[in-house]
């Protein structure tokens, strides 16, 4: 074979080889990456005054995630809502995780310790709330838990209380709306890990004297973390970043990151400001996955 | 021996699963003693209630009625952490998130044991079973007969007053659980712990053990001294299970049995129809018409290396086998299609209950 008619086919398989990676490459490119740096330009843009922006350079974007300029002398001075808007969405957020690993646990137990006939039929019922728009099962929690909502007309009905318990419209609506919404992220990681866990293990580990705390603490849980770890991901980062649910449970005051962000595209009409939160968003949620996932893989085994 | 006081002791254990009319007996009705120091094997085949009986004095299982006792006192009720008692078990059950040095000091950390005392014990049980240089491995990264060792010692670092072993070997190659076979036995006589061992493999049972119950259905069909059990089954299922044997069956009047095939034994034994077992090693073979001999015909030789096995057509058509030692002075170069003689001894014929 003649090393040209070599030459001619291996180019001809470079060609078809790139060729059917575009569409990952147009995906990776324009859907991924793209709008990412269009956020990323904006935030050293200057903001206009419909809510566009103007194409000069200003860090004034970035600085104002942490400051905000005096009307009269102009100097900078820390900036207390922006700060008690992003310990609010870092608190709700943690918070959410340990309530719905609290309420997970257990059910992902009890899913995977079911006759593996019957597991498919509880997962099923784990996901039915993924098949209506999150914006209505918010509302259906709104419905729930306001003044005159499910739980307050029955407490009331019932004796327990006199006056309806005001939970709407407080980090506690949020915080409930959250752990419902997100529940199902983190059941079903929690049940792929248990899945996998021996249960002969168990019995090794009463054999050898440990109590079903000790059990519990020294045995599953080491064993499950990666389930716990994946479950905890999936939980927090939408959890920082939502909108939907802290609008509609925790009413104008209560805002999270996400109605921050969306405040400064719409009336705050300061587009570099959203442009540079959003980037912020993006960073710390990276940062704290790197530095969760290496503490996690330390002292974690290798075989889940 | 039977000066030994009782380790474990079942009383009347039944164990059964499901309710009502599907209720299915593993264990109907069992008692058995179990002497201190003993190396105790439950041998049968499977589903046959060994494994059951084990995790009754474990404690995984409670019985369905009767009881369990541990050094005369009713551990019945007691939970398996509880309890004195340790067990090595089929899938080893090891821990893989610790090593296998933090596998061996579970038992010791979690009965709250001084560290000192954890460190110098996990070092000890480490060399017992020689894997000193393997204490800060994963288990994952051990071989099947390490990992066995580990779990051996695992077991026995807490220094219980039984150890249970369920069919710990079956996972092994036919090289390595030889190995594992010795070095349990030496494991046994080192510690002086009781040993309740489960196992399907008649071999191993013969082997290593002191004495064994053969459980078949739920029951125990027979306990005694591996010697006694092979030379004196009680039963047809225990002459079968344990080694080959040929079944021969005829008619005794009290002095003589006349087998079907009409060659007569004298043999003591009750009057009326009789079942005799009888070892292929036991039986002789010498020249067709030799005196006390019953006609054969040879009808195929397996060549085994250590030994030959004849399979000899009776004249009333039924099979037997008996076995040659190679190389046996004066043994019979037999080919198939080869008439010979076989004598019964009288002292090696077992006759049987059933």
């Amino acid at each position: 074979m003649s090393s040209d008619a070599e030459k001619k086919a291996e180019a001809a398989r470079t060609r078809s080889a790139w060729l059917l990676s575009t569409p990952a490459l147009i995906v990776l490119v324009f859907a991924a990456s793209g709008p990412l740096l269009i956020v990323l330009t904006y935030s050293f843009l200057t903001p206009g005054q419909y809510g566009n922006v103007i194409w000069d350079f200003d860090l004034n974007g970035w600085v104002s995630i942490l400051y905000t300029r005096d009307i009269f002398d102009g100097t900078l001075k820390l900036a207390d809502a922006h700060l008690s808007i992003f310990w609010r969405s870092v608190k709700l957020s943690l918070l959410t995780t340990a309530i719905t690993f609290a309420v997970g646990f257990p059910t992902a137990w009890f899913i995977a310790t079911r006759p593996p006939a019957q597991r498919a039929f509880w997962l099923f019922l784990i996901t039915i709330p993924f098949w209506t728009n999150l914006l209505i099962r918010t509302v259906a929690i709104n419905e729930v838990i306001r003044n005159e909502g499910l739980l307050n007309t029955s407490l009331i009905w019932l004796g327990v209380i006199s006056e309806p318990i005001r939970i709407i419209y407080t980090d506690t609506a949020v915080l409930i709306g959250m752990a419902y919404v997100y529940l199902p992220l983190m059941v079903l990681p929690l049940y792929a890990a248990i899945d996998r866990f021996d249960m002969r293990l168990l019995e090794a580990g009463y054999d050898l004297y440990a109590s079903r705390w000790r059990v519990l603490r020294r045995v599953i849980l080491p064993i499950v973390k990666p389930g716990i770890v994946a479950g905890s991901i999936l939980v927090f980062v939408p959890s920082l970043g939502a909108y939907v649910t802290p609008r509609v449970l925790g009413g104008g005051k209560n805002m999270m990151i996400g109605n921050f962000i969306e405040l400064q595209f719409g009336q705050g009409r300061n587009w570099p400001l959203g442009a540079a939160l959003s980037m912020t968003l993006l960073v710390v949620v990276m940062v704290a996955l790197l530095v969760y996932v290496r503490a996690a893989n330390k002292e974690g085994n290798p075989h889940g | 021996m039977t000066t030994m006081p009782i380790a474990v002791e079942a009383r009347n254990a039944v164990k059964a699963f499901g309710q009502g009319a599907v209720a299915v007996k593993a264990l109907d009705d069992v008692s058995v003693q179990i002497r201190q120091g003993e190396f105790f094997t439950l041998l049968g085949p499977s589903g046959c209630g060994k494994t059951t009986l084990l995790r009754l004095i474990a404690g995984f299982e409670t019985p369905t009625s009767g009881q369990i006792l541990l050094g005369g006192e009713d551990i019945t009720h007691l939970p398996p952490n509880k309890r004195p008692v340790n067990t090595v078990f089929q899938s080893y059950a090891l821990f893989p998130h610790l090593t296998v040095a933090q596998n061996i000091g579970f038992g010791l950390e979690m009965q709250n044991r001084p560290r000192a005392e954890i460190k110098e014990t996990v070092a000890r049980m480490l060399a017992l079973v020689q894997l000193e240089p393997m204490a800060s491995r994963k288990t994952s990264q051990l071989s099947g007969g390490q990992q066995q060792r580990v779990a051996l010692a695992r077991a026995l670092a807490p220094t219980p007053k039984v150890l249970l072993l369920d069919e710990p070997l079956s996972a092994l190659d036919l090289k390595l659980r030889k190995e594992m076979q010795i070095e349990l036995k030496r494991l046994q006589m080192e510690t002086g712990i009781t040993f309740v061992f489960v196992t399907h493999d008649q071999e191993e049972a013969l082997t290593m053990s002191d004495r064994i119950a053969v459980m078949s259905a739920g029951h125990i069909q027979q306990t005694g001294s591996p010697r006694d059990i092979y030379t004196r089954p009680a039963n047809r299922f225990v002459a079968s299970f344990i080694g080959e044997t040929n079944f021969l069956t005829g008619k005794s009047d009290g002095r003589q049995v006349v087998l079907h095939n009409g060659a007569a034994v004298d043999l003591v034994t009750k009057q009326g129809a009789v079942s005799l077992a009888i070892r292929p090693e036991q039986l002789r073979l010498v020249a067709t018409g030799s005196a006390g001999a019953m006609p054969a015909r040879v009808a195929s030789t397996v060549y085994f290396g250590t030994d030959t096995h004849v399979h000899l057509s009776l004249s009333d058509g039924s099979q037997i086998v008996a076995r040659q030692q190679i190389p046996a002075t004066g043994a019979m170069d037999l080919k198939t299609g080869d008439e010979v003689g076989v004598i019964l001894p009288a002292d090696a014929l077992q006759v049987l209950e059933d």
